[in-house]
């Protein structure tokens, strides 16, 4: 896919046009991020129009900024002035559109993107006192596609560190690839333990929340709830097993009991039609009849088969928990305590949309890489990464204390947000769930346990 | 007169209040979640007043003759005048989007706005109630501290991690200072030789030298039995004498006693909970903290450190001001 980018046009249009000279956050930089997409998206015939439009919009754009807001220069304290250096950030991803049980749940064609991007700016404004210019470069493949030309393309134009939005298979493809060439790797999609644990790499860090650290979030609450006998239905794809795996582990570590378990084959619904909404509400009370008496439903259906359907529709009347009902994430968009509310606002003006959790794992991946060169005020990935693995280095993502990596996997420590689809019903860790080290190494799977030899 | 009387009828719960207090000031708490702000009578310590503001309102602040009382409006991107007299809001400033603090001149004639959306400062000419300029600084401005000759403005951004200082002549940063993560608050000293900057997130007080603009040192706290991530360092005053600062510390819900000299930690005290902001009265007698999650403030005496009482105000009380007579 990357390769087939270039032989369409070339990428320094997408730099130049959307990194460069739009002020990052701007409308204008808005503007020029939707041209970018139609560009890709749009046919060849069309495309020199549109690129010449864009270029027109975008510079026109770059003079009014200028005029508008021309910041004062004074370097920080130790740094020197007049010396712009460019940081280079990749961001790789598997993108295809996506089926969802609700419309309310399709992702956003810029999942992710979008947090990066706001990273990049907020990064650029602290880094004009800094004289340093953080740049965007989004390159996208198939969910099944070689990832390899994609990375080395990447590479090549200078990006030393990557935010990759892929699968485990394809992440692994590239992991040592990376280190070989002292590229730095933030993975901010994959919740696969696996990742961080037997398949752990030294040169990746992990933004994204595990499923272990998911599910222990969600299983704290009911516990603290008092909720404890808990019935699991779970799906036929790979990710809802490993799921539905995540939540037997936290049911034996938190105390709970898991008292019945049933799977719903994915047989192909008729999502969304008419039909498949009569038949829903016959079938899921039906498949959710003559379990044992139970406290809570679990669901694990990340593959968006039935889990939507679960909810109010159950045999008898029990709250519905796992990926529908109360749902653990790494952000909820109504999330307002600990400034929240700052972010979220930024966000949504920049991007037209609220926030979800891929965007704040790519927000706080962006954030690390520009905090790291801020406080380095270097630009060399190896600098950068040195200073990113030091014990005391931290970053702040609205979540009510500072984030910290574990140093055994590089799994960014973080607490887990538990929502229904309005509002943020509670964060874990829970009151009462202690550590020795940290309350959030409660979530996931931690170091006594792991199986990561780092690499 | 009358309420002296009261007081003294009240009797022996307030005894421990009527060893402070020589006179009643009023205090001025703005209330972020339910749109007020509560008028507190600092001898009594009850709520006298509530009057209804504008939406979300946080930073408040007080003419020097205590008159009008200004106030961010920060979901009404706007700045409220309130006076002191009738409660009415009698006009409102151009702050620019998301106000949330500002800081006043000390010659009464500028306020400089944090526009926390914007990544701005704003200034603006009191007497026409203008925007003189617009000082772009880093990622989400809060904390404003200003040098007691004026001629020195100090901005925290508490995403860039930085104290920027502004000449007030220029309007030109001059200097960026990174501190720790998450600043929030900047404080000179009455003598001008220090500026105090909190971070929330990295718990640490940076005391930078304002001449030189180096951290001289950073002030740390420990508080048994809570872990260090509760300990977020928010709201600084430092005394007029330059001896003793308060810092209020979020959710570890207690206010430091920092000996301002040799900068070590003497006391915690126990207030409400999550404190943020703190503001003395004009004797310097009490300091005054606003506990956002108990919806109260506290009194403390500044001579014993310790709390006197606490008051229940409006929903997520976040600024504090007392008037200066």
């Amino acid at each position: 896919m990357g390769v087939h980018y270039r032989f369409r046009f070339p990428f320094e249009i997408r730099d130049i046009s959307v990194k460069l000279l739009a002020a990052p956050g701007t409308a204008q930089m808005r503007f020029a991020s939707k041209m970018v997409y139609s560009l890709e998206q749009g046919g060849h015939a069309v495309l020199c129009t549109l690129r010449r439009f864009a270029f027109f919009v975008v510079a026109v754009s770059s003079l009014s900024n200028a005029v508008a807001q021309e910041p004062s220069l004074a370097p920080a304290n130790g740094a020197e002035a007049g010396q712009i250096t460019e940081i280079k950030v990749g961001y790789l991803r598997a993108y295809a559109p996506q089926l969802a049980l609700s419309v309310l749940d399709v992702p956003p064609r810029d999942e992710g993107v979008a947090g990066a991007e706001v990273a990049i700016g907020d990064n650029n404004t602290t880094g004009r006192f800094l004289g340093q210019k953080f740049t965007l470069h989004v390159t996208e493949v198939k969910p099944d596609a070689d990832v390899v030309p994609a990375f080395d393309d990447l590479v090549q134009r200078g990006a030393f560190y990557i935010l990759a939005d892929l699968s485990a298979t394809q992440l692994l493809s590239i992991a040592d690839l990376a280190r070989d060439k002292g590229v730095l790797i933030l993975n901010v999609g994959a919740t696969d333990d696996r990742l961080r644990e037997e398949e752990c790499r030294a040169n990746v860090f992990h933004t994204a929340p595990t499923r272990t650290m998911l599910a222990d979030g969600l299983a704290q609450y009911l516990i603290w709830k008092q909720w404890r006998r808990w019935v699991l239905v779970y799906g036929s794809h790979e990710p809802d097993k490993l799921f539905a795996d995540a939540l037997r582990r936290a049911a034996t570590r938190f105390g709970g009991e898991i008292v019945a378990e049933k799977q719903f084959t994915d047989t192909g619904t008729a999502r969304r039609t008419d039909s498949g909404v009569v038949q829903i509400q016959r079938q899921i009370p039906v498949f959710t009849q003559g379990f044992p008496e139970h406290d809570v439903l679990l669901v694990a259906d990340e593959s968006e088969v039935f889990g939507t359907y679960v909810p109010y529709r159950t045999w008898v009347p029990r709250p519905v928990a796992g990926t529908a009902g109360l749902i653990p994430s790494a952000w909820h968009p109504a999330s307002e305590q600990w400034g929240g509310t700052q972010i979220q606002n930024r966000f949504a003006k920049a991007s037209g949309r609220r926030m979800l959790s891929k965007d704040m794992a790519a927000w706080t991946a962006g954030r690390i890489i520009g905090e790291a060169a801020t406080r380095t005020q270097s630009a060399d990935p190896e600098t950068l990464a040195e200073f990113i693995r030091d014990g005391d280095f931290s970053v702040a993502a609205f979540k009510g204390q500072k984030l910290t990596f574990r140093k055994w996997n590089w799994q960014l420590r973080q607490p887990i947000f538990l929502g229904d689809g309005r509002s943020v019903v509670s964060t874990s860790p829970q009151e009462g769930f202690l550590h020795q080290i940290t309350d959030l190494d409660t979530l996931g799977i931690d170091q006594p346990e792991t199986r990561c030899a780092l690499k | 007169m009358l309420r002296r009387l009261t007081v003294l009828i009240a009797g022996p719960a307030l005894a421990a209040s009527m060893s402070v207090p020589a006179c009643a000031y009023m205090v001025y708490v703005s209330n972020e979640r339910d749109n007020t702000v509560s008028v507190v009578d600092s001898t009594t310590m009850e709520v006298v007043h509530t009057i209804n503001v504008g939406q979300r309102p946080r930073g408040i602040t007080i003419s020097h003759d205590g008159k009008l009382i200004y106030l961010c409006a920060s979901d009404d991107d706007t700045i409220q005048i309130i006076d002191t007299a009738s409660y009415q809001i009698v006009g409102t400033l151009p702050s620019g989007p998301d106000p949330e603090l500002f800081v006043l001149s000390p010659d009464g004639k500028t306020l400089y706005v944090a526009n926390e959306d914007d990544n701005l400062v704003t200034v603006i000419d009191l007497e026409s109630r203008s925007v003189r300029t617009e000082i772009p600084v880093g990622v989400e401005p809060e904390g404003m501290g200003i040098s007691p000759d004026g001629k020195a403005l100090v901005n925290t951004s508490e995403t860039t991690n930085m104290a920027h200082f502004i000449d007030t002549g220029t309007h030109e940063i001059t200097s960026n200072v990174l501190v720790d993560t998450r600043p929030r608050f900047a404080e000179f000293k009455s003598d001008n030789s220090e500026v105090w900057v909190s971070a929330e997130i990295g718990g640490t007080v940076s005391v930078i030298d304002s001449a030189s603009h180096e951290i001289k040192h950073k002030i740390t706290f420990e508080i048994p039995g809570l872990r260090a991530e509760s300990i977020q360092p928010v709201g600084v005053r430092i005394t007029a004498d330059g001896m003793k600062a308060y810092v209020a510390l979020g959710p570890a819900n207690r206010v430091a006693v920092v000996n301002a000299k040799t900068y070590e930690v003497e006391k915690y005290v126990l207030v409400g909970q999550r404190v943020w902001q703190l503001a003395f009265t004009p004797d310097q007698k009490m300091v005054i903290s606003t506990n956002g999650v108990s919806n109260d403030i506290t009194f403390i005496d500044v001579a014993k450190d310790e709390a006197m009482q606490s008051v229940t105000v409006g929903a997520l009380p976040w600024g504090v001001v007392v008037h200066p007579n």
